[in-house]
């Protein structure tokens, strides 16, 4: 347990990504069976057994306690896992539980046996590791690395293709013996057979001008690039998934889209919210997100589909090495044949050449479409990101100029420089009034002379936030702007970043709000 | 029956005043007669005229403020050697806090009074370890009086930092340490443990190792950082203020792993908002249950707390039939 511990607390510090996985990596190459599995298990959220409720455990801590101590203590602390591993008596004994322990034993447990089982393993477990323990049995554990992380390690670790494993992920139980064992070169990959896994998903990477003049257009098939959010749906005879790109599987949160699923494939397509066929704003699809359990009148007011645009399985057979065109009309074929609820098919937009395939993009201002996606004919469907089979063509920014109003340090590389600013506009009464907040989009030089800029014009601190004299003019660009409760303004803009500095320009002549909400599009 | 301590040592603006030796103990302003704990710079203020301290404590302000700040005339007095000044006799023994750190007891008609200064109770190679004196009244700090601030054993706290050098080998680890103290007591205990490469330490830091070592407390290679080539503090050490290591002065070192030396790395959320990513939890002050254990082996029936979260420590001191008081004297930091 204290191995796991020491890294939980390592990975919630540590600022950078490298590190993160170098982390993990060690912890996952250093650790034995099956505690190294039962780590992974708990940072990819994949853990079940009878927790306890913190206020459970704060009756544990202040039957050990004196009141006030531990109410001056808590006041102090302001965590109150972390107040209760601080101040439980004593500082642990020479023989703290394994991991796999703890968590054999809480599978093993009755919901009313945890308490009697969680003092035990408090009085044997020094303060730091006693904070991941009760994080753990309270289920607050809040790792600071992605599951994506970890398998960046393991693939790392196993000198394997990430897409490997999350091919695989799905198909895998804890404490993950198998992964390990192949991963070591000790034993056989891991086959998932039929079960209801995720698939690494093909990537696009974003056009430039000079990858345009050299496009064979006659090559290429064009589609919308629907702002929404990627999904794959994933239904076999063992089981129905739906999955980010990424990955994560989001089943739970859009049950009208399995119910729907009544079929033998693997699709790949955007999750979006339609009213009457028509594609509502992002905002509306976030309302969805990140929900475990979903209301029916919430499904009803943000009602989702998706929008279906390839396909990877048509029953068991694999259909990835089909050539685009192929496998759009074993897509077609099957849409015609399936006609699943809530779901259409995204549509093949004809062109000719260059000019009207710009001119389209130019054309399309509806917020559900983000620009046009190119994809090869004669391209198989491959995992990652392969540069030239598909294209992205975003719209051109939008873009204001904006005054910056507050800044705030960065993390890891970037903590001693200045470098997430908040900026705003002027409002109908002469205020500036936030509307956003970008990280990027400036040059190295640039940040120096930010950084410089606003250590030399603060103007009030507010812990590891300054404000700033309202004087220096940003060029932001953003792809849409949208309501929101977000900002004082009431607008949000959706990613933001720094096109150029305005040195040049007064801040009195920065853009209006009103300017903004006229962009707004719904 | 003696007079009760109370009638004859004062808390004042100034700084504790003990009446019948007309001296102030770690006065917080300047005074005619001041009778030093330790080097640190909210206690060992500039400017007295008369200042008592141990030679060490003498030689570390000097360096720290310059000779002719640090008292213009200056007194040394040994560890046990009993010196009588006016009607009170004074013995400096053992804080264990930093090189030359002392307890103050003050003999006065039969009644001894212990002023602690600051203390720990931890192994530090480079100072005394802490006595305890029995004694009728204890005066002591309370930096750490909550019962969630336990110090973990030194060697298990740079064991992380060693196993962290030896995983990340191409990066710089940078250590926030108090510049007087702190920093000597991580190089000695790095050297102890078998540590050898070259260790780099800000400018600040630099004069205070040399006063170490001057002092006798050897600490090996030391270099400073501040003119090190970048390429050189790969997979170095640099010990560094704590305001440093975060900041402008950090940029030139090689993709830092930040680590503070502190006790107050205890709570996560001081080192998550300070953008630490290795907390040592070292401290040079008493944790809880070493003030609760130094006070039991003064066998004090009266308890001042001169600084500090005080609050709780009083609770549990009434609690045991202790007569305690909370001198809330402003001007001690706690900062460490």
């Amino acid at each position: 347990m204290k191995a796991f511990a020491d890294l939980l607390e390592r990975l919630l510090l540590a600022p950078a990504r490298n590190t993160k996985i170098a982390l993990l990596r060690a912890y996952f190459t250093g650790r034995p069976d099956p505690e190294r599995g039962y780590a992974l298990a708990a940072i990819a959220g994949a853990l079940s057994f009878s927790g306890a409720k913190p206020a459970a455990l704060r009756a544990l801590a202040q039957a050990r306690t004196d009141p006030l101590l531990f109410e001056l203590s808590y006041d102090f602390v302001g965590d109150l896992a972390e107040t209760i591993a601080l101040i439980w008596p004593g500082t642990g004994t020479a023989h703290p539980p394994e991991l796999p322990t703890v968590i054999h034993s809480l599978r093993g447990a009755a919901k009313d046996e945890v308490p009697a089982l969680m003092s035990g393993w408090l009085d044997a477990c020094d303060p730091s590791t006693r904070i991941a323990l009760i994080k753990l049995i309270t289920g607050g554990l809040r790792v600071g690395a992605s599951l994506r992380l970890a398998q960046l390690a393991l693939a790392e670790m196993g000198g394997v293709e990430v897409q490997e494993i999350e091919e695989l992920w799905h198909g895998l139980e804890p404490p993950y013996g198998e992964l390990f064992s192949w991963l070591e070169g000790k034993g056989e990959k891991p086959n998932p057979k039929e079960r209801p896994v995720f698939r690494p998903v093909m990537l696009a990477h974003p056009v430039e001008e000079e990858d345009l003049q050299r496009l064979d257009f006659a090559a290429h098939r064009a589609e919308w690039k629907w702002d929404g959010i990627r999904v794959q749906l994933v239904a076999t005879p063992y089981g129905k998934r739906l999955y980010t790109r990424t990955a994560d599987d989001i089943s739970g949160a859009f049950p009208e889209i399995l119910e729907s699923m009544n079929f033998h494939a693997v699709l790949d397509g955007e999750l979006l919210v339609m009213r009457d066929g028509a594609v509502a704003p992002f905002s509306d699809l976030q309302q969805r997100l990140g929900r475990k359990n979903v209301s029916t009148s919430f499904r009803e007011k943000f009602p989702t589909a998706v929008r279906l645009y390839d396909i990877l399985f048509d029953g068991p057979e694999d259909l990835r090495p089909l050539v685009f065109d192929d496998r759009r009309a074993r897509l077609e074929a099957w849409f015609t044949r399936e006609r699943p609820e809530r779901m259409d098919l995204s549509p093949l937009i004809p062109f000719t050449d260059l000019p009207e395939l710009a001119a389209l993009r130019a054309g399309a201002r509806e917020a559900a479409i983000e620009g046009l996606m190119l994809k090869r004919g004669d391209s198989p469907y491959l995992a990652g990101r392969p540069k030239g089979p598909w294209w992205k063509w975003k719209r051109a920014p939008l873009s204001l100029d904006a005054v910056l109003m507050y800044a705030q340090r960065g993390h890891g590389k970037r903590s001693s420089y200045y470098s997430d600013y908040t900026f705003g506009v002027w409002n109908e009464i002469g205020e500036l009034v936030p509307v956003g907040k970008a990280y990027s989009g400036y040059s190295d030089a640039e940040l120096i002379f930010l950084d410089r800029w606003i250590r030399n014009h603060t103007t009030a601190r507010f812990g590891p936030v300054r404000e700033v004299e309202k004087r220096l003019v940003f060029e932001v660009g953003f792809d849409a702007a949208q309501l929101s409760n977000r900002h004082k303004s009431g607008v949000a803009l959706r990613f933001p970043r720094i096109l150029r500095l305005r040195t040049d320009k007064p801040a009195a002549e920065a853009d209006r709000l009103e300017t903004v909400l006229g962009l707004i599009v719904s | 029956m003696p007079p009760h301590p109370g009638s004859w040592l004062c808390p004042t603006p100034q700084g504790l005043y003990c009446r019948p030796g007309d001296f102030y103990i770690d006065p917080l302003r300047t005074v005619a007669r001041a009778v030093i704990t330790h080097g640190h710079s909210d206690h060992a203020r500039p400017g007295h005229d008369h200042v008592l301290a141990t030679a060490a404590t003498l030689a570390l302000m000097r360096t720290r403020m310059g000779a002719e700040r640090a008292g213009a005339r200056q007194q040394a007095l040994g560890y046990h050697e009993p010196l009588t000044i006016g009607a009170v006799r004074v013995t400096l023994v053992p804080a264990g806090h930093v090189l030359g750190a002392a307890q103050v007891v003050l003999d006065y008609q039969g009644v001894r009074v212990v002023v602690s200064g600051d203390y720990k109770r931890q192994p530090d190679p480079t100072a005394a370890p802490f006595e305890p004196v029995r004694c009728d009244l204890f005066v002591t700090e309370a930096t750490f009086g909550l019962p969630v601030f336990r110090h973990p054993p030194v060697e298990a706290e740079l064991n992380r930092l060693l196993g962290s050098m030896a995983l990340f080998p191409e990066r710089t680890h940078v250590v926030g340490a108090y510049g007087l103290g702190k920093c000597q007591r991580l190089i000695a205990t790095l050297r102890h443990g078998g540590y050898d490469q070259p260790i780099y330490v800000h400018g600040a830091h630099l004069a205070v190792c040399e006063a170490y070592e001057a002092l006798g407390v050897a600490l090996g290679v030391i270099r400073p950082a501040t003119v090190a080539a970048k390429a050189d503090l790969r997979g170095a050490l640099v010990l560094a203020p704590p305001a440093a290591i975060a900041d402008r002065w950090a940029r030139r070192l090689e993709d830092p792993v930040v680590c503070m030396a502190s006790g107050w790395m205890r709570v996560r959320q001081r080192a998550k908002a300070g953008g630490i990513e290795l907390p040592l939890i070292i401290s040079d002050h008493a944790d809880w249950d070493d003030l609760l254990r130094t006070i039991e082996e003064t066998q004090a029936p009266e308890v001042w707390v001169t600084h500090g979260a005080e609050e709780a420590l009083i609770h549990v001191l009434t609690n045991r039939q202790i007569r305690a008081r909370a001198l809330s004297l402003v001007g001690y930091e706690d900062e460490e």
